[in-house]
């Protein structure tokens, strides 16, 4: 059973090794001359105002809750999706059950404007 | 029905196999071999297809827009992706003088590495993939969310304002779309009662009609449009929209590193333009299969050919799309990943769910 996984190991290793060599490619030929202006951030021309580390809209974070949420839903239907045949009409409407659950916190959330962006 | 794999029966023969009492022999240093040698196959393939998809989409766009597109470097500017990697390898990695060093090194390194090694579940025809797991399109969806730290990681360390926001888009965007996805996959591993992606393709049997575009086809549309999303392309590429906040996540990364963010993206979009092929179209299975003439016809097609050309198709599809349509605006873009797609997913999940309680209709029978 595990054997099937080595060639996935094997893959994730030479992808790693794939990713580094061309890294130290670029590093080795291309040239190496910083200076001031070269290394600042990026801003259009001017100098930067300030810092990047700065507070950024709570939005994001709102959306990063509702994906957890809503990923763990996935990772909860995915075996039953598969066990779906073997497990009768018992497991159907357990889940049934829990997606309408599911979608009256969707729907309350819709409502409260958590899914705006103006 | 037929199962490949099963959790339940372990043989004796797979007993006997077990990695502690087993003694290491030159047979299983020559498996490693060959298990190297095949990875490599694939990934170099993988890699020329990414570089000719660059071309290809220039190309396309090119001739869709009335131009020619590159024609200078070899026969019809078909050496131009080997001059712009050249190009790209002798350009100088610039490390902001604000930025994490570590942090922004790793994340190239970060995208990269998961698009190329989701390619490791893919089957090319039947029997011919590197692991046969039976958690393939776990392992699948698992990879392609690892990407959004790749982003995730190169936008933070910039420590540079548009790579914030660029990132903050980009991650905020693709896990929106993949819950859909996730959603969609779902009603996939309903109608074929397996996570193998072998046996989701076999399970496709019977002709144009018994591919799962046709009764999936809410979930098919879905998983497309979130295919696009994902890998932040046009209409949806506002996290590196050019003329608002010039490049996004990667406009501190230049030459090799760049580069990475670069082959990573297209590696990507090569990926879920095979997943859609082998789990809505019917993957390596022929589509003439019980037309009575052209199944005969063109039963000499090794299956490998069908696969690549559908997923080509989709391929085109991209470049087709991002020729076509204006950008989303973000407002947009998230009403239409969290209003409209999952909705549509989690009633096409309930409707899939009933017709295989019921064992309706020529698909869901059990």
């Amino acid at each position: 059973m595990l054997q099937n996984y080595l060639p996935i190991l094997i893959f994730i290793a030479i992808a790693i090794v794939i990713s580094v060599v061309p890294l130290l490619a670029g590093l080795i030929l291309g040239p190496r001359r910083p200076d001031v202006a070269k290394n600042s951030p990026y801003e259009c021309g001017f100098e930067a105002f300030s810092d990047a580390r700065m507070p950024f809209d709570v939005r994001f974070y709102l959306v990063a809750i509702l994906f957890i949420i809503f990923d763990l839903e996935t990772a909860f239907l995915f075996p039953w999706a598969v066990s779906l045949r073997e497990i009768g009409s018992f497991g159907f409407y357990a889940m049934m059950v829990f997606l309408g659950i599911l979608i009256v916190g969707f729907i309350y959330e819709w409502k409260r404007g958590a899914l705006e962006w103006e | 029905m037929i199962r490949i794999y099963d959790f339940k029966g372990v043989s004796n023969q797979e007993k006997k196999n077990d990695f502690s009492k087993r003694e290491y022999s030159v047979q299983d240093l020559l498996l490693l071999v060959w298990i190297v040698a095949k990875v490599l196959l694939v990934v170099i393939c993988l890699l020329g297809v990414v570089a000719y998809l660059t071309l290809a989409e220039r190309k396309v766009i090119g001739f869709i827009q009335s131009r020619i597109g590159p024609n200078r470097v070899g026969p019809q500017g078909l050496l131009q992706p080997i001059a712009d990697a050249l190009k790209l390898l002798q350009k100088e990695i610039i490390f902001p003088t604000a930025s994490n060093k570590y942090l922004f090194i790793i994340a190239p390194i970060l995208t990269m590495t998961p698009a190329l090694a989701a390619w490791a579940v893919i089957p090319f025809d039947q029997g011919m993939m590197l692991a046969n797991i039976n958690a393939g399109v776990l392992f699948l969806f698992a990879m392609t969310s690892l990407g959004v730290y790749g982003v995730l990681i190169s936008g933070w360390s910039s420590n540079s304002k548009y790579a914030l926001f660029g990132a903050l888009r980009a991650s905020a965007q693709t896990i929106s779309y993949e819950i859909a996805m996730g959603f969609a996959l779902v009603g996939v591993l309903m109608a074929a009662d397996s996570m193998n992606l072998q046996e989701i393709v076999l399970r496709q049997q019977g002709g144009i009609w018994h591919w799962y575009w046709l009764p999936l086809l809410p979930l098919f549309v879905v998983y497309w449009i979130s295919a696009m999303a994902e890998t932040n392309r046009a209409p949806f590429d506002v996290s590196e929209g050019e003329s608002e906040i010039v490049a996004g996540f990667h406009v501190e990364y230049s030459g090799m590193s760049f580069a990475l963010f670069f082959l990573g993206e297209y590696a990507n979009m090569a990926l879920l333009s095979f997943v859609a092929a082998l789990l809505f179209m019917g993957g390596w299975l022929s589509p003439f299969e019980g037309i009575p003439f052209l199944a005969q016809a063109f039963a000499w097609v090794p299956g490998i050919i069908w696969l690549i050309l559908k997923a080509s198709f989709f391929l085109f599809l991209y470049l087709w799309v991002r020729a076509t349509f204006p950008r989303y605006r973000y407002d947009q873009i998230m009403y239409l990943g969290w209003k409209v797609l999952i909705p549509v997913t989690i009633v096409w999940i309930i409707v899939v769910g009933f017709a295989i309680q019921f064992g309706v209709g020529p698909w869901f029978s059990h």
